[in-house]
């Protein structure tokens, strides 16, 4: 029973992995950049909704908060990662990583580098279980937005101009940009639709955790890995893998909970020795 | 190591043999590096701080051979430095007095963990390999982090002090400025290494891998062989830049595994200018020194350091030695 609540409490993990993941690809898959200061979007973002949370509430901090990184997302776009697409991965993988010490540097100087926590409706921090093991509704909540973002977004994918056109850019963005897509414009608005996911996990993060300028470094490496383990170029592939590194670690703290870390790094070395493309990925993608 | 076009050009040969002008430039080099314990605290500097500049610089080299001489894109090299510093700390604290023999120790494991863990990482390529090396590197802070028996868990290890090193006849105390010249040595040699593997045909297959992949792949060369190759040689010298600058503080911790240091090796390439061979020393030494500088004047010193990595890649892609010889050049 012990390793079940574990299980269950590792897919809360894996959700916030999963969110985290399927942003950090979608920009990696249709930008080429791995956008380091993803985790810093995070906390930004849950820190607005921090700040925001006495005027409109928790539920209009969690529709605005991720707009406003989401907007923030799309000044840094303009200003820095636009001008490094043509240019080798290092210098968007270096610009970013100089961009998250610098969030995290300006969010600490805004809200100081205590701990606060983010305020949550009553109603979900309700126990809704302790018959086996103990289950507030906010965990559940968090799963059921993460599920229903999930499945919003692979709608916007399927059905929208703007998702076909995301994903033929991901299979070949020369031959969109030759059939008069203005690839520019595209890719801004993928970055930012990846920063508003990154917002969103870091609220429902912030939720469950608190808040700390440095709460998006222990989520990112985490999703790297799960991109690594789903297959880069597959949104199903980081969530997945997501979840299985969230199930794999939860399980790990019941069994042997000092390897509760190194168990997902493993996994993904497993992985890489097996079957190198990962789980859905496509073979040669972004190499 | 990637399909996307690249828009800045490289030199495609970037060493020539020594000219007149730059056995000059490396003379000069010299003898300033031998003499810094004397004109060093004359400009208001410590030796230390030199001391610092060339394990960064010897690390940042490493990191070179496989960034910028061979197209991989490591993110993930602190690992191997901080095993270096792991592995000698360990070995000062626990089994041995002998200095030599602690940075051999360290040496050793972190170069084998790079020669291990290197074929894993060459499975893929290009912002896969980026990714890859960044997520091996954090398992060993975690495992740092975590085994605090053993390494001292997040404060990091302490307890071991570098030892005199006894030779038939002499004894070398390694004070301040006596751990400065064992350092230069170190560097010295890395350096001396770098520099031969660099000339010899093993160096040019590198340099050949970075410019054209396909190619060698249809010449029959195993690309994966020489990019492991290449990674392994690298983790070791970053390894024993790890295990002096363990031996430096006294001192380390999970942060000498951290991906944030593995962050800065890479930009000390970069300011320096990661197609030229002394490029990370020239970009040790300006980001060590403003490091060093910033910190002590203002507590956002996170800022500047990230303001100079944006604005570096940005504007000056090709470092200060690509700066300055385009200029002279033009």
């Amino acid at each position: 029973m012990v390793i079940l609540f574990n299980a269950f409490n590792g897919l809360i993990q894996g959700a916030f992995y999963a969110l985290m993941a399927v942003g950090l690809s979608l920009i990696l898959g249709l930008n080429g950049v791995i956008n380091f200061a993803h985790g810093g979007f995070m906390a930004m973002a849950a820190y607005f909704a921090y700040t925001l949370i006495p005027y409109v509430g928790f539920w209009g901090a969690l529709l605005i908060a991720p707009i406003l990184a989401g907007a923030v997302g799309y000044v840094v776009e303009q200003l820095i990662v636009r001008r490094l697409y043509l240019r080798d991965p290092l210098y968007s993988l270096l610009a970013t990583f100089g961009l998250a010490l610098i969030i995290q540097d300006l969010l600490r100087t805004i809200w100081g580098a205590q701990g606060v926590p983010l305020t949550i409706p009553d109603f979900l921090n309700q126990p809704l279980s302790d018959v086996y093991f103990f289950i507030t509704g906010y965990r559940l909540f968090v799963v059921a937005l993460a599920i229903i973002s999930t499945i919003g977004l692979f709608a916007i994918l399927r059905f929208t101009r703007l998702g076909i056109r995301i994903r033929a850019g991901n299979s070949d963005l020369e031959t969109i940009a030759a059939v008069g897509v203005n690839i520019y414009l595209l890719r801004s608005a993928n970055f930012v639709l990846g920063i508003m996911f990154a917002g969103l996990a870091g609220i429902l993060a912030a939720g469950q955790i608190g808040l700390t300028p440095t709460m998006g470094d222990e989520l990112i490496m985490p999703s790297f890995v799960a991109i690594v383990v789903g297959g880069v170029g597959s949104l199903l592939g980081s969530l997945v893998g997501g979840l299985i590194i969230g199930v794999a670690s939860g399980v790990t703290a019941a069994v042997y909970p000092a390897a509760t870390e190194v168990i997902i790094y493993v996994i993904m070395g497993i992985m890489l020795v097996a079957r190198p493309r990962g789980l859905f990925g496509q073979e040669g993608l972004l190499e | 190591m990637s399909s996307q076009a690249t828009e800045i050009k490289h030199d495609a040969a970037p060493l020539q043999k020594p000219a007149f002008q730059q056995r000059y430039a490396f003379i000069c080099l010299a003898v300033a590096l031998l003499t810094v314990p004397v004109w060093l605290p004359l400009l208001g500097g410590y030796t230390d701080l030199a001391s610092r500049v060339l394990i960064f610089a010897l690390a940042a080299m490493g990191l070179n051979l496989l960034l910028g001489f061979t197209g991989g894109l490591s993110f993930g090299h602190a690992a191997y430095f901080g095993l270096g510093a792991y592995g000698t700390g360990l070995m000062l604290a626990n089994y041995t007095h002998s200095t030599l023999l602690a940075v051999a120790v360290g040496t050793m494991i972190g170069g084998l963990a790079a020669t291990l863990l290197g074929p894993i990482a060459v499975r893929r390529r290009g912002i896969y390999f980026s990714m890859i090396t960044i997520a091996i590197g954090q398992m060993f802070y975690f495992i740092a982090v975590r085994w605090n028996s053993f390494t001292g868990g997040e404060d990091g290890l302490t307890g071991f002090s570098r030892q005199p090193i006894h030779m038939p006849g002499f004894t070398i105390s390694l004070h301040t400025t006596s751990f400065y010249y064992l350092v230069l040595v170190c560097f010295a040699v890395g350096s001396w290494i770098l520099w031969t593997i660099l000339n010899s045909p093993l160096g040019h297959v590198f340099v050949a891998i970075r410019e054209n992949q396909k190619r060698l792949t249809f010449l029959g060369i195993r690309v994966d062989v020489y990019i492991a190759v290449s990674f392994a040689i690298s983790g070791f010298v970053v390894a024993l830049a790890g295990s002096l600058d363990a031996l430096l503080d006294n001192f380390t911790s999970p942060d000498n595994l951290k991906y944030t240091l593995s962050g800065n090796l890479l930009i000390i390439c970069v300011l320096g200018g990661m197609r030229n061979f002394w490029g990370p020393l020239v970009g040790a030494f300006i980001f060590v020194l403003v490091q060093d500088y910033i910190s002590s004047i203002t507590q956002n010193w996170m800022t500047v350091i990230g303001l100079v990595f944006v604005l570096s890649v940005i504007f000056f892609p090709l470092g200060a030695m690509g700066f300055f010889r385009r200029r002279s050049r033009s």
